[in-house]
C-alpha cells in the first residue's frame, strides 16, 4: 500500500444473489484529503462504504483502509476508523457528557483522557450551556456536529460520514463543513457522501456512482470541465441517468 | 383562498413549535415552506390535515374549518407525510386499492390523474411496498395522496435524502399536478427548490421570517454579495473570519460568499488583507444572492 493512500481499493464488488450492487469499483483516497463520495439513491454507495469500513464482506476485489485489508482485518479497520451514520446514533436519553464518555470509553480511551477530550470537544462546539441536557433534546445541526466530534474521539486515521447535513438548516450545514475542513487540516482523511451538489464542490475529489460502477473521479473542477458545465449539480444530472 | 391561515400557535409543553403564523394560499398555487429540521413544518401540515389542534388561532382548506368541519377536509385534501406510511406488507396495486376504496372511488375512476407517476411504477404492481427503492416508494404514496382527486395536495419533505436526479423528476411531477388545477403546499429543506413555487414562507424555529414570490425574496436582500476564492479554501474562511469588517462568510460551492458591514466597502481592501495572510490566487467578483443567502440572512 502506497503510504500516502488511506484507501485503495482495486476492483471491490459486492453481489446479492445475482444483483451487483457494487461492480469493480477501483480508486485511492489520499491522506488529508476531503474525497466526496456521490451517486443516486440505489446506485450502491451504502453498501460500498459498508465494505469500506468492516462491515459487509466483499464478493471479490480487493481493499485496504487504513493499512488493513477488508477481508481479514476488519477489527482494526474499525478501530482505526470514525463513522457517522445517516441516522443519528448517539444516545438520546444519555447527556452530552455521558454521550462523549460512553463513547470515548467503547474505544478504550482513559478516564483522563475522555475527561480532556470532552472539555476541549464541548467547548470548540459551545455546548457548555447543555453539556448535561439529554442528547434527544438538542435540535438536528447540534446533534449532527456533536455526532461528528464523537466520530473523531479516537483520533481514527480516517472518518465516514454518511450524509451528515440532510435536513440541517443552512447555517449550521456551513458551520459543519468548517469542522470537516478543520479535521482535514489537521491530518484525518474525510470520506463523506451527500445529495447537496454545493456540497460536492467542497471537496478535494468527488467519485460519482452510477448502478454500481464509478462512473467519473476527478477534482470538482476538472469534472466541471470533462462535462463542460458550471456546477456539479449539472455534471451530475447528466451522469446519473445516462 | 384554498388555505388560509390565521395566527395559528401551538406549543408541546414547553417547546413553542409554531408562532403566530398566518399566510394564505390561492387555488391553483404551488406554495413552499421552506425550512430546516425543527422549524415547525410538519406541525403545520398537521395543523392542517386535521390531524392535530392548534392552540390558537384558526384555519381553513378548501374553505372548511379545520376544526369544526374537519371530516369534509379529510374528502378533499391528499396528504403525503414526511414518513412513508402506507402498508410495507401490501404491494403497489393492493395499497392504491386500499386507498381509493377508503375514499369511495376506483383505481380506473381517477387513473388520468396518477397515470404519469403511475406508469413509471407499474411494472413493479406486483411487489410489496416494503421491497421498493426509495424513489418507487415516493412515486406510490404520491399516488396514493392523489386517487380521490384531492382539491389540496399536501407535501412533507418528499424529496428529503433524495438524490438530485430523482428530486429534479418529482418537482416535474408537481408541476403537471398543478396544471391539472390542483392547489399544492409543499415543505423541503432545500433551498434551490424554493425557486421552483409560486410563492414561498421561509420558515424557522415555529416563526415565518418572510413570504414572497422567490424572485421578490432575492430581491430584497440587503447587501451586495461577493464571490472569493483562493488557493486555499480552509484558510479563506479562517481569513474572513477574522477579518474586522465581515458581516457574512459563507462557503458557497466553489466560492465563498461575502458581504462587508461597511457602506463604502472596496474590494481591493479586501485581496490587500488576505494576501498579508498568506493566501495567493485571490479571485472576488460580485454575484447575484441566492434564496438560501436570504434565509441565513433572515436566520442571523
Amino acid at each position: 500500500m502506497n503510504k500516502n493512500n488511506v484507501i485503495e481499493a482495486q476492483n471491490l464488488t459486492k453481489m446479492f444473489g445475482d444483483f451487483t450492487a457494487v461492480d469493480a469499483i477501483t480508486f485511492d483516497v489520499k491522506k488529508g484529503e476531503i474525497f466526496g463520495f456521490l451517486g443516486a439513491n440505489g446506485a450502491g454507495k451504502t453498501t460500498a462504504m459498508k465494505m469500506l469500513i468492516g462491515i459487509s464482506k466483499p464478493t471479490s476485489g480487493a481493499a485496504k483502509v487504513a493499512g488493513f485489508d477488508v477481508f481479514t482485518n476488519t477489527e482494526d479497520i474499525k478501530k482505526n476508523i470514525g463513522y457517522m451514520s445517516q441516522k443519528f446514533a448517539l444516545y438520546g436519553d444519555l447527556t452530552v457528557k455521558e454521550n462523549i464518555t460512553f463513547f470515548g470509553g467503547i474505544y478504550g480511551l482513559s478516564r483522563k483522557s475522555i475527561k480532556e477530550k470532552s472539555a476541549v470537544l464541548i467547548e470548540e462546539l459551545g455546548l457548555e450551556k447543555v453539556a448535561s441536557k439529554l442528547v434527544g433534546s438538542l435540535p438536528l445541526g447540534w446533534k449532527q456536529k456533536l455526532s461528528f466530534s464523537v466520530s473523531l474521539l479516537h483520533d481514527p486515521k480516517i472518518v465516514f460520514l454518511d450524509e451528515p447535513t440532510g435536513g440541517v438548516d443552512p447555517i449550521t450545514r456551513r458551520q459543519f463543513w468548517e469542522m470537516i475542513y478543520k479535521a482535514a487540516h489537521q491530518g484525518t482523511t474525510v470520506f463523506v457522501t451527500t445529495h447537496y451538489m454545493d456540497e460536492a464542490e467542497y471537496c478535494d475529489r468527488v467519485s460519482i456512482m452510477v448502478n454500481g460502477k464509478i462512473e467519473a473521479l476527478d477534482t470538482p473542477k476538472k469534472l466541471k470541465e470533462q462535462f463542460q458545465v458550471d456546477n456539479m449539480n449539472d455534471v451530475f444530472l447528466k451522469l446519473a441517468r445516462r | 383562498m384554498s388555505i388560509t391561515v390565521n395566527h395559528i400557535s401551538k406549543s408541546y409543553k414547553n417547546v413553542k413549535a409554531l408562532e403566530d403564523i398566518s399566510f394564505q394560499v390561492k387555488e391553483g398555487e404551488l406554495f413552499g415552506l421552506i425550512g430546516p429540521d425543527g422549524a415547525g413544518k410538519t406541525t403545520l401540515f398537521r395543523i392542517l390535515t386535521t390531524l392535530l389542534i392548534a392552540n390558537e388561532g384558526s384555519a381553513t382548506v378548501a374553505d372548511f374549518d379545520v376544526v369544526a368541519d374537519y371530516k369534509k377536509i379529510r374528502n378533499n385534501v391528499g396528504y403525503m407525510p414526511g414518513k412513508f406510511s402506507l402498508y410495507q406488507d401490501l404491494t403497489i396495486e393492493e395499497n392504491l386499492n386500499f386507498f381509493a376504496t377508503i375514499f369511495g372511488t376506483t383505481i380506473e375512476e381517477n387513473y388520468d390523474l396518477i397515470k404519469d407517476i403511475y406508469v413509471q411504477i407499474e411494472c413493479f404492481k406486483d411487489r410489496r411496498a416494503g421491497k421498493l427503492s426509495g424513489g418507487m416508494k415516493q412515486k406510490l404514496a404520491l399516488c396514493c395522496a392523489l386517487i380521490h382527486k384531492p382539491k389540496v395536495l399536501f407535501l412533507d419533505e418528499p424529496t428529503t435524502g433524495v438524490d438530485p436526479v430523482s428530486r429534479k423528476e418529482f418537482w416535474d411531477m408537481l408541476k403537471r399536478l398543478q396544471q391539472k388545477g390542483i392547489t399544492i403546499l409543499v415543505s423541503t429543506p432545500y433551498m434551490d427548490e424554493a425557486a421552483l413555487c409560486d410563492r414561498i414562507a421561509l420558515i424557522q424555529n415555529g416563526k415565518i421570517l418572510q413570504i414572497d414570490t422567490p424572485q421578490a425574496i432575492v430581491k430584497h436582500y440587503p447587501k451586495k454579495i461577493y464571490n472569493v476564492r483562493a488557493s486555499n479554501t480552509y484558510q479563506l474562511i479562517n481569513a474572513l473570519n477574522d477579518y474586522e469588517y465581515n458581516h457574512s462568510v459563507y462557503p458557497f460551492g466553489e466560492f465563498v460568499h461575502y458581504t462587508d458591514s461597511r457602506k463604502d466597502f472596496n474590494p481591493k481592501d479586501l485581496i490587500d488583507y488576505l494576501e498579508s495572510k498568506d493566501l495567493s490566487h485571490i479571485e472576488i467578483g460580485k454575484t447575484e444572492p441566492t434564496i438560501e443567502d436570504t434565509f441565513m440572512e433572515l436566520a442571523k
